[in-house]
């Protein structure tokens, strides 16, 4: 018996993003990455008795930062709530974050397709929280909670479910990544943790003209591309299997929760969610509410730039570049700033984008930085681009250039000096040479001006020969005229 | 020395007639006569006032600038956090718990030298009405051995009244200065919310609690007030200071204050006992006499403050006692076998009934379904009743009433009827509720010579004016120069 099937794939995402601030949330605190545990930790994020939490401004203007990025509407009155709930890394039992006032909400992100379109991914809503600290699971049968997480902002962004493959879900990931570091507004390093990933998961399955939806599955806290992509890939195969098998549409199972097993590649049920968890959220009375006024809004959107996916776009539109090397550049901003000043300082687009996404990713990636982040000046990359473009360097010798660039700090035109690698392009010193070329090689000679099959080999053999003469200096390009000159 | 008031003391240290040392030596003197019958403190500190007040002598002996308190012995609330000794507020979970910090309060305190010579007993996280919730010991009224000193602030008031100490300080979320201070025949006030900050004040009802003095005078309330009042960057609630200037208390005190209109509000009030409700007639007759012109308002609201707030308070307190769970400080059973029991057998262990009823309270009041009922229709009651309040003000310059229904009653009374016990604090509620100022002042005694309190009411950040109209009756009458007897 065949039936007719389709099925397409429905996910929305939770991302908790971790803000770059210098202090916590509520407390004065350093953010610090792999401290000695709770050595970070003060009255307030301790939730010692009689503490009251101050709001960390920076925090906020981050928040709203993003929000803003996010095309979302900024809330002019938003206010703090508390979340309760009873777990050992939560020293106050609540957390504060925003409930029905949320910063922002009503936006979307624009990600890319592979075809190169984009799609818009609305989004819910992005509120502030405080984060947990951590429970370690160490020392026998007892737990141990380390509290320098708890307090640090957090965003979370919500949404909707229109995400459609698990490749849209991860390039949601990565776009959000390169939108927040762009932004300045977090290191998104995953893994130190600073992206966890919440998916929300089903199926709308239509069999033989009769549609049916698959139970929603939220799988917790994933904190790689990877697994995210591969857990919502398994998830969908996995409900597929379970409709196909069982019939078990939603409604009858409800909303589950799973986890990711990253050894075995599955997700696991951790807890059947028959109703949602009461958090008796209401609003924080030690907090005042926020009003956001027009001019303070203003001066936050004067701190946007333009998101990496616009100059992708743009860097395809309006320079031509790849798809792919248009992304290259912008996967972070320094790089991106690198190259678009070195392009007003006159450098033609396409030499620029081979030497910074060739040489000068290469280095960035041996030195662990960026390639905007190597203390190179715009300018003097752009006068190294206008040297091959003017023939007076070779493209080849350009990476040697560069690299010396880095190490000394010199500029292009005094390096090409140093390294001996000006181009020879003085025609009669060159007609020298091919004319010694062509007396040694008489065969070739014969085969280009024969003609035929031979012609372009022999050409090309010739060129060799007094470009190895010349010790690699000579300029191809005026070789080459020299040569139809001579054989025609 | 002991019927001096705190300014008398204070004065006469200034002026090297007495010295701190042998005023902190008398005080300890009637402490180790007077509290194994009083109970008013769960902690002094002997020899660390001592030390202070020998440091204090010594500076003012030198001719050094000394603080507005210098040398006068003080109790503190044992709710209020201290670097010395424990902040137990008065509850088993908290017997032995040392704080790391110091209030704000205390801070103020100690930077105006004055010696703080112990902490007070209370009810257990300040929830009652006569003290007899302390989960550490019982305190009677310095008036008379059987009956109650009020509460919760009842080991500040019996402080004062047995002057085992010369001014304190207390809490007061929905009387508990008022209420005990009336009960001892001492000035108590609570200050608009925000005035004083909460920062090391363990919380109970966090949009109600504030902090203010308890003293002999209402001369001694200014000069308290001098001390604590102000703007608190730890404290994201206290007012700023361009809205709410600090005042010079003290020397306000002495303008004169001309067509003084004074509202009643005597269907409310009719509710008292016959002999509160005829000294309150004589003590508005006092200003009568002095000029001030008197209107009956109605305050239509009034009647549904106490189930307001016993739904505010106890969802604030629900949310704010969750941290007492035994995982980071405080009591943890012995008997716990896994992470949940610690905090159920915790706190089932160490919170006192009043408290476990309360939590329970609003706990329900939060939850989901009940919220819109429950908590969200008491804070719009707590709007009308602001409203009421407004209204009133814009025809008077304060309300007068009772603090409380009846005067101090007996140990045992009302403990096992929640109900009744709630009542008491039906005049005194309403002014948390919206926020302003009250004082309670001595206005005469009843038959068992019992002390019974004049309650004056003022607009928000009025402290100034109500202090000079406090101080006006004091002034015509001697009812705050009657002291409690030694009672041994
Ligand atoms: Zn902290």
């Amino acid at each position: 018996m065949s039936s007719d099937l389709h099925y397409k794939l429905i996910v929305g995402l939770e991302i908790h993003v971790q803000l770059c601030t210098k202090s916590k949330m509520f407390c004065g605190c350093a953010v610090e990455f792999g401290q000695k545990p709770n050595s970070r930790v003060c009255p307030v994020c301790l939730g010692m008795p009689g503490v009251l939490p101050v709001m960390n401004k920076q925090a906020f203007e981050y928040a709203v930062l993003v929000g803003l990025a996010l095309n979302c509407e900024i809330a002019q009155f938003t206010k703090w709530d508390r979340k309760s709930y009873y777990y050992p890394d939560l020293p106050k039992n609540y957390q504060i974050s925003q409930y029905d006032l949320p910063l922002s909400a009503n936006g979307y992100i624009e990600i890319p397709l592979e075809s190169g379109k984009t799609k818009n991914i609305s989004i819910i809503r992005a509120h502030l929280e405080e984060d947990a600290g951590k429970n370690l699971h160490t020392a026998g049968n007892f737990s141990q909670v380390d509290l320098n997480r708890t307090g640090t902002p957090l965003l979370e962004i919500v949404t909707e479910p229109d995400m459609n493959s698990a490749a849209e879900v991860r390039a949601l990931a990565v776009e959000l990544q390169r939108m927040v570091r762009f932004l300045g507004v977090s290191e998104a390093d995953m893994q130190k943790g600073h992206m966890r990933f919440e998916p929300n998961i089903n199926l709308i399955i239509t069999r033989d003209g009769t549609e049916y939806r698959t139970p929603i599955v939220e799988i917790k806290n994933l904190n790689s591309f990877r697994a995210l992509e591969r857990s919502v890939d398994y998830e969908q195969a996995r409900q597929l299997d379970e409709f196909l098998e069982n019939g078990v549409v939603m409604g009858m199972g409800n909303k589950t929760t799973r986890g990711w097993d990253d050894e075995k590649e599955i997700t696991v049920l951790q807890r059947e969610k028959e109703e949602a968890h009461d958090y008796r959220y209401f609003p924080d009375p030690d907090l005042v509410p926020v009003k956001m006024t027009p001019q303070w809004l203003s001066e936050i959107q004067g701190r946007l730039c333009e998101l990496p996916i616009k100059r992708q776009l743009r860097y395809v539109d309006q320079y031509k570049l790849s798809d792919y090397d248009a992304g290259v550049l912008t996967a972070d901003r320094s790089t991106s700033d690198l190259f678009d000043e070195a392009v007003k300082a006159g450098a033609e687009p396409k030499r620029l984008c081979n030497i910074i996404t060739q040489t000068g990713l290469k280095i960035a990636n041996e030195k662990g930085c960026s390639a905007g982040d190597l203390g190179l000046k715009a300018q003097s990359v752009a006068n190294l681009a206008g040297m091959i473009e003017g023939g007076t360097i070779s493209a080849g010798s350009a990476g040697q250039i560069f690299e010396a660039m880095v190490e000394t700090g010199k500029e292009p035109e005094v390096l090409a000096e140093e390294l001996n690698l000006i181009q020879k392009s003085d025609a009669g010193e060159l007609e020298a040479i091919v004319d010694k070329v062509l007396a040694d090689n008489p065969k070739a000679v014969d085969d280009v001006t024969g003609g035929g099959k031979k012609s372009k080999k022999a050409r090309g053999f010739l060129l060799g020969q007094v470009m190895q003469k010349s010790k690699g200096q000579a300029n191809p390009k005026v070789v080459s005229e020299i040569l139809v000159k001579k054989l025609g | 020395m002991e019927e001096l008031s705190a300014k008398e003391l204070r004065d006469k240290i200034a002026a090297r007639q007495i010295s701190s040392l042998e005023a902190t030596e008398a005080v300890f003197k009637r402490i180790d006569k007077l509290e194994p019958v009083i109970g008013a403190y769960i902690s002094t500190y002997h020899d660390l006032a001592l030390e202070k007040a020998a440091d204090v002598d010594r500076r003012i002996a030198a001719g050094q600038s000394v603080g507005q308190l210098a040398g006068v012995p003080v109790a503190l609330k044992d709710n209020m956090c201290t670097t010395f000794g424990a902040t137990t507020c008065a509850s088993r979970i908290l017997e032995n718990f040392h704080a790391p910090y110091n209030a704000t309060v205390v801070e103020k305190l100690l930077a105006a030298d004055a010696v703080i010579v112990g902490k007070a007993n209370m009810d257990e996280f300040a929830m009652g009405s006569s003290t007899e919730n302390s989960g550490l010991k019982q305190t009677i009224n310095p008036w008379d051995a059987s009956r109650v000193p009020g509460g919760s602030s009842g080991g500040s008031c019996a402080a004062v009244a047995g002057r085992l100490c010369f001014a304190a300080l207390g809490s007061d979320t929905g009387g508990s200065i008022r209420q005990p201070a009336s009960f001892c025949g001492v000035v108590g006030l609570k200050p608009t919310y925000g005035c004083v900050s909460r920062y090391g004040l363990v919380a109970y009802g966090s949009s109600l609690d504030q902090i203010g003095p308890i003293t002999q005078t209402v001369t001694d309330s200014a000069l308290m007030m001098n001390v604590i009042a102000g703007h608190d960057p730890a404290d994201s609630t206290s007012v700023d200071e361009n809205i709410s200037p600090v005042f010079d208390y003290l020397e306000k005190l002495y303008e004169p204050l001309d067509k003084l209109t004074i509202a009643i509000v005597p269907q409310f009030a009719a509710g008292a006992d016959r002999q509160v409700q005829k000294a309150i007639t004589e003590a508005i007759d006092v200003y009568k006499k002095l000029g001030a012109e008197i209107i009956e308002v109605n305050m239509p609201h009034l009647d549904y403050a106490i189930a307001a707030y016993y739904l505010i308070a106890t969802a604030e307190a629900s949310s704010n006692l969750a941290r007492y769970d035994g995982v980071h400080y405080g009591h943890r059973s012995e008997k716990a076998e896994d992470y949940i029991e610690v905090y159920s057998k915790s706190r089932a262990e160490a919170f006192g009934k009043e408290v476990k009823r309360r939590i329970m309270l609003g706990t329900y009041a939060l939850s989901s379904g009940y919220y819109d009922a429950y908590y969200l229709k008491a804070l719009k009651v707590r709007n009308l009743i602001r409203a009421d309040f407004t209204g009133v003000f814009e025809k008077c310059d304060c309300i007068m009433m009772p603090v409380s229904p009846t005067t101090a009653f007996k140990i045992g009374e009302k403990v096992d009827d929640p109900l009744t016990m709630y009542l008491s604090d039906i005049y005194t509620i309403a002014a948390n509720l919206a926020g302003i100022p009250g004082i309670s002042v001595p206005c005469g005694f009843d038959d068992n010579n019992l002390p019974i309190g004049l309650q004056i009411l003022a607009p928000a950040f009025g402290e100034d004016k109500l202090l000079r109209i406090a101080r006006m009756f004091e002034n015509q009458t001697d009812w705050h120069k009657r002291k409690a007897p030694d009672i041994s």
